[in-house]
């Protein structure tokens, strides 16, 4: 079943389109890896996705109860969080807020999903420990579990490893993995190419370029094939 | 010393003095936390020469009431730079210099072109640095700075989770829906409130330093926001007090009394969050 499709769509801002005629969609459980040049519009297409700007033209149809607000988003750290003072409870619990509806307070069940979230990534130790004394891995981590927590069907993840060290970027795949693996829909921006095509379902290629399929035929593909040499050879 | 102090409590501007000096520290505090961690420490201090060339203009223009010229020029001005701040051509930090130093500069002109009073650079003076302002407050300003904190510190507990969620990640708390735009306005009408009450107690040169020190001061020692935003509460609130005791007994100037002992607890904190590793 069809959770997002995306028609014809044109991205960009006022006067600069992007890119445009995009076409794909993504269903229950997929893995989809957006890739493509810097610039090609990859981070447009994700705020797109959960409706922070508009497109130009084309649209967006989410189906199976999901709304742009009820997906989890893994956004890239800005400078204002690597100091924040906030303990990992409370950020994980921010993740919650689209369920607070009127309410003021968080729920029971949102503090119990919280915990639940923590208890899925392994981050439960770490609930009083303050967010900026984490490494890099670790606090990813506390990100994805604040996006779970948004979510059970749907997580964006904008370059969940950049800046990671390749143990720890590992592990985030892994994790990542476990997550799709358990029936969460997948799709993230990525600049590592090898990786991608490890571990995802469907590519989206997007900029010089377009490309819209499973692995195997990216592999073949023109867009792929040049891609994937240069990120070999890397 | 004791007794001079409790004499001091038998005058009614005093007791005034005190119940606006602990409402204002208590609100600019709690705010001073957001404004820190959303990187507008200085907006403190821009929206505050704002309110000083408002307060000019509406000298000038021979209001007695100045608040009701000041405050809606401020929350406007407030709303100007941290509303629309991420998307203009001028980026933020010039913004708020620019607007902070025009309106300053254009208050002072105002104020020698017509002078109000024989003593202008007495008038400058105590506007920009507090002086004993706090000391003649009438009863219906404690009124007023009174229900003005009420409503602060109210609006700040019941959206405690929303302004966390919006100063932590924006682009999050947006895709997930919640109404970050209208959250910010709050935001930026709530502190051009605070800024205005303050400048009473401090004048408006040493607003910033209200908003600023006791949630820098926090940051020092506490490792979660709620804990940081209670400390900071908790030493702005102290530090309000024992500065207006302070400057009573000594016969120093209020609102630069009150700023010492913000820097001196702010030291403390440093050393006592070295110590605590």
């Amino acid at each position: 079943m069809d959770q997002l499709t995306c028609k014809n769509l044109k991205l960009g801002y006022e006067n600069i389109t992007l890119t445009e005629d995009l076409s794909f969609s993504v269903e229950k459980g997929d893995y989809l890896c957006i890739v493509g040049e810097n610039g090609a519009g990859k981070s447009t297409l994700m705020r797109t996705l959960l409706r922070l700007q508009k497109p130009l033209a084309g649209t967006i149809e989410y189906n199976d109860d999901l709304t742009a607000s009820k997906i989890g988003y893994l956004p890239q750290q800005t400078i204002v969080q690597k100091d924040f003072p906030a303990s990992v409870y409370e950020v994980v619990l921010s993740g919650c807020q689209n369920s607070l509806g009127v309410h003021l307070f968080y729920s029971k069940a949102a503090k119990k999903r919280a915990y639940d979230n923590m208890e899925r990534l392994g981050i439960s130790d770490l609930a009083k420990w303050c967010y900026r004394d984490l490494s890099g891995g670790q606090q990813q981590r506390v990100l994805l579990a604040r996006a779970l927590c948004a979510t059970e069907k749907m997580l964006l993840l904008d370059e969940p490893v950049a800046g990671l060290d390749p143990l720890v970027t590992n592990e985030m795949y892994e994790l990542i993995k476990k997550l799709n693996d358990e029936g969460i829909t997948v799709i993230m921006i990525s600049h590592d190419i090898v990786s991608s095509v490890k571990y995802a379902k469907h590519i989206l290629h997007i900029g010089n370029e377009f490309f819209f399929g499973t692995v195997e035929d990216y592999k073949k593909s023109s867009a792929g094939s040049s891609y994937l040499e240069g990120g070999e050879a890397k | 010393m004791i007794n001079t102090l409790i004499s001091y409590l038998s005058y009614p501007f005093v007791r005034y003095a005190l119940i606006v000096g602990v409402l204002i520290a208590l609100c600019s505090s709690l705010l001073g936390v957001i404004l820190v961690l959303k990187r507008f420490s200085y907006i403190g201090d821009g929206l505050s020469h704002v309110a000083f060339g408002a307060m000019a203009i509406s000298a000038v223009v021979g209001l007695t009431d100045n608040m009701a010229l000041t405050l809606p020029i401020t929350i406007v001005c407030a709303i100007l730079l941290l509303w629309t701040g991420q998307n203009t051509k001028i980026k933020g930090d010039a913004a708020i210099a620019m607007i902070s130093v025009g309106a300053l500069a254009v208050g002072y002109l105002l104020m020698n072109l017509f002078p109000t009073s024989s003593n202008i650079s007495g008038d400058v003076c105590s506007t920009l640095f507090g002086s004993m302002k706090i000391l003649t407050l009438t009863k219906n300003e404690v009124i007023l700075s009174i229900v003005l904190s009420v409503i602060v510190v109210l609006l700040f507990v019941l959206f405690y989770n929303r302004f966390f969620a919006v100063t932590f990640d924006e682009s999050f708390a947006k895709a997930v829906g919640t109404k970050t735009n209208l959250l910010n306005l709050l935001i930026a009408t709530v502190i051009a409130v605070i800024i205005v009450l303050a400048m009473n107690l401090v004048g408006s040169l040493l607003v910033s330093a209200l908003v600023i020190f006791p949630a820098l001061s926090a940051m020092r020692i506490f490792k979660s926001f709620r804990s940081v935003t209670i400390c900071s509460a908790v030493i702005s609130v102290v530090c309000a007090l024992l500065g207006i005791v302070l400057s009573l007994l000594l016969g120093t100037p209020v609102g630069s009394t009150i700023v010492v002992t913000d820097i001196a607890a702010f030291i403390i904190c440093i050393i006592a969050g070295k110590i605590r590793g």
